[in-house]
């Protein structure tokens, strides 16, 4: 039995390239939910959390509707890149993407919230700028839980399949992600190659979360 | 030399009654002291200095520098500000050592300047073996010490201190005091305080603001205002006083007397100028002007005989509680030990009143 290992690298690579997208705006979402007064701050957090809600056949068809071919967005995109981007690997980036966004916001904000006000007062009254206390006080601070976000956000990323499907396909070799392989096998009856991959994933996605845990700031 | 003219006012809600902040007081070198109960609104008027609270009126003045102007419409950020200020939990970043705190505060000096001024502080503040560890890692006085010291790095032109003595045991609190006079001979910065013991004013304030429900109800060296409470308000403040309701028998300007009826009996007082025959007032008296003694037959002048409630061991002497002579209120006394083993077999008591030491509010 020959197992095809490009699903597994395929995710990997989506869930890490996801994972580093979701972290920069996810922390900048944070930093702006946790710290500043907006209009519309309330929507704009309910709005990050809905992914975690909707059904992944709605998420889909929102996706497909923004950014398919006939789209302003994905003619931009086919004009810059020359491609579609929908049924592409790309578009399964922005399917886990999707999903890992909310688990960081939610998680960075509560870290970055969490920070001792006092610490905050005392870097500004000794002339830090708001840039400076980000990345000299806050962030070192809630380290621990932002990390411990980002490991759980890449394991959501690692496992998406119903956003995946819809936006990204199911090209064996081209977008086939682990989550849809295993579909893709149990369905034809490939019980052996179906086993591999769910122990394969069912193995990373407890190494993360234990990792996930142990980086929680709860120990006593 | 710092002014400041602050309003503020919180609306009363469901769960707190209204509140306004309403003071105008200047603070030069030194050390100005401002004291009160909780709630009187003196972290308010820190915060308010320090930029971290924007007050509703008013206007804040350091040397030169317009911190704070309702009416021209500025009010800098705290980082613009230059006041060090030290935090009641003082505040010191837990994920870095002593050393990289201060460091973090002189990178608003020149680039060429910042590892002098770290290293002077560091000695200065005595913290050369605790620089390399982090806050949790070295000692109650230690921490103490760096905060100042990183309070101070940047040159503040003003040092505010909320509270930073409270909850210290009496050593720290000691070498607290010691840190802070250090600054006071060393620095030129004008130091403003806020405490609401007693004590502490007399460590280390030169200039005394007492603070009651967000104004000012009294300015003074600690010694004046424990001398002269200017009203009941501010003698009840501090505490420190027996404070006996009384009623004004007769008024002497020529002779410079007068007399006082408390409870059943008559007190021979100075002349109380602004009062008149008949007033009802309250006899301010500290428990260290009175003296006591055996009673013998009927009491003398200015003597009121009383009933020993209790004896309370002090740190320094015995305080001695009285009642008795129709007077609704508990007298307390301070003795010295051997004065109390010489008494504590009286029978009797009577309560000496000095004539020239009754104050009445």
């Amino acid at each position: 039995m020959a197992i095809d290992w490009f699903p597994l690298w395929l995710s990997l690579r989506v869930a890490v390239i996801s994972t580093v997208l979701a972290f920069a705006g996810g922390l900048w979402i944070a930093y702006l939910l946790a710290n500043r007064q907006f209009r519309g701050k309330d929507v704009l957090d309910a709005a990050v959390t809905l992914p975690l809600v909707l059904p992944p056949t709605v998420l889909g068809y929102y996706l497909l509707v923004l950014l398919g071919r006939a789209s302003p967005l994905g003619k931009l995109w086919e004009t810059i890149f020359g491609a579609p981007l929908v049924f592409t690997w790309k578009a399964a980036v922005v399917a886990a993407l999707l999903h890992a966004l909310p688990l960081l916001v939610k998680s960075a904000r509560a870290a970055l919230e969490s920070v001792d006000r006092s610490y905050e007062r005392a870097a500004r009254n000794l002339g830090a700028s708001e840039w400076k206390l980000f990345w000299r006080v806050t962030l070192p601070l809630a380290w621990r839980s932002i990390f411990a976000a980002t490991a759980l956000a890449f394991a959501r990323a690692l496992g998406d399949f119903g956003v995946t499907l819809m936006v990204a396909g199911n090209i064996p070799g081209r977008t086939q992600t682990v989550a849809v392989a295993i579909y893709d096998a149990v369905e034809s009856g490939n019980g052996a190659v179906a086993r591999t991959l769910v122990l394969v994933v069912s193995v990373v996605a407890l190494i993360l979360l234990t990792l996930a845990n142990r980086l929680s700031p709860s120990r006593v | 030399m710092l002014h400041a003219r602050l309003r503020k006012s919180f609306a009363p809600k469901p769960d707190s009654a209204g509140f306004t902040l309403d003071l105008e007081f200047s603070a030069t070198a030194g050390v100005t002291v401002l004291f009160g109960p909780s709630g009187a609104g003196k972290t308010l008027v820190l915060d308010s200095i320090a930029g971290f609270v924007q007050p509703d009126e008013g206007r804040i003045l350091l040397d030169d520098d317009i911190l704070y102007d309702a009416a021209a419409g500025v009010h800098l950020p705290p980082q613009k500000r230059n006041c060090g200020y030290v935090f009641q939990n003082y505040a010191l970043f837990p994920h870095m050592t002593l050393r990289e705190n201060l460091a973090f505060a002189a990178e608003r000096r020149p680039r060429l300047e910042r590892h002098r001024r770290v290293n002077d502080m560091v000695e200065k503040f005595r913290l050369t073996e605790a620089a390399g560890r982090r806050p949790h890692e070295v000692s109650g006085g230690q921490r103490q010490r760096c905060c100042i010291a990183r309070a101070l790095i940047g040159e503040p032109k003003l040092l505010l201190l909320d509270e930073p003595a409270t909850g210290l045991d009496a050593v720290l609190r000691a070498e607290f005091y010691e840190a802070l006079r250090q600054v006071r001979s060393d620095f030129a910065t004008p130091m403003l305080l806020v405490t609401h013991d007693l004590t502490e004013c007399f460590e280390l304030g030169e200039e005394m603001l007492i603070l009651h429900a967000g104004r000012i109800v009294q300015k003074g060296t600690p010694r004046s205002v424990l001398d002269e409470p200017a009203n009941l308000e501010v003698a009840r403040l501090l505490g420190a006083f027996n404070l006996l309701e009384g009623e004004i028998r007769t008024l002497d300007p020529g002779r410079n007397t007068s007399r006082v009826q408390v409870g059943e009996f008559e007190l021979e007082g100075p002349y109380f100028p602004g009062h008149l025959k008949g007033d009802r007032v309250t006899l301010c008296v500290r428990p260290e002007q009175l003296k006591v003694g055996a009673r013998n037959g009927k009491p003398g002048p200015n003597q009121i005989p009383a009933a020993l409630l209790r004896a309370v061991e002090r740190p320094h002497g015995m305080r001695l509680e009285f009642s008795g002579g129709g007077i609704a209120s508990t007298m307390r006394v301070t003795v010295s030990r051997t004065e109390y083993e010489s008494q504590k077999d009286n029978r009797e008591w009577v309560i000496h009143f000095p004539s020239d030491g009754l104050r009445v509010l």
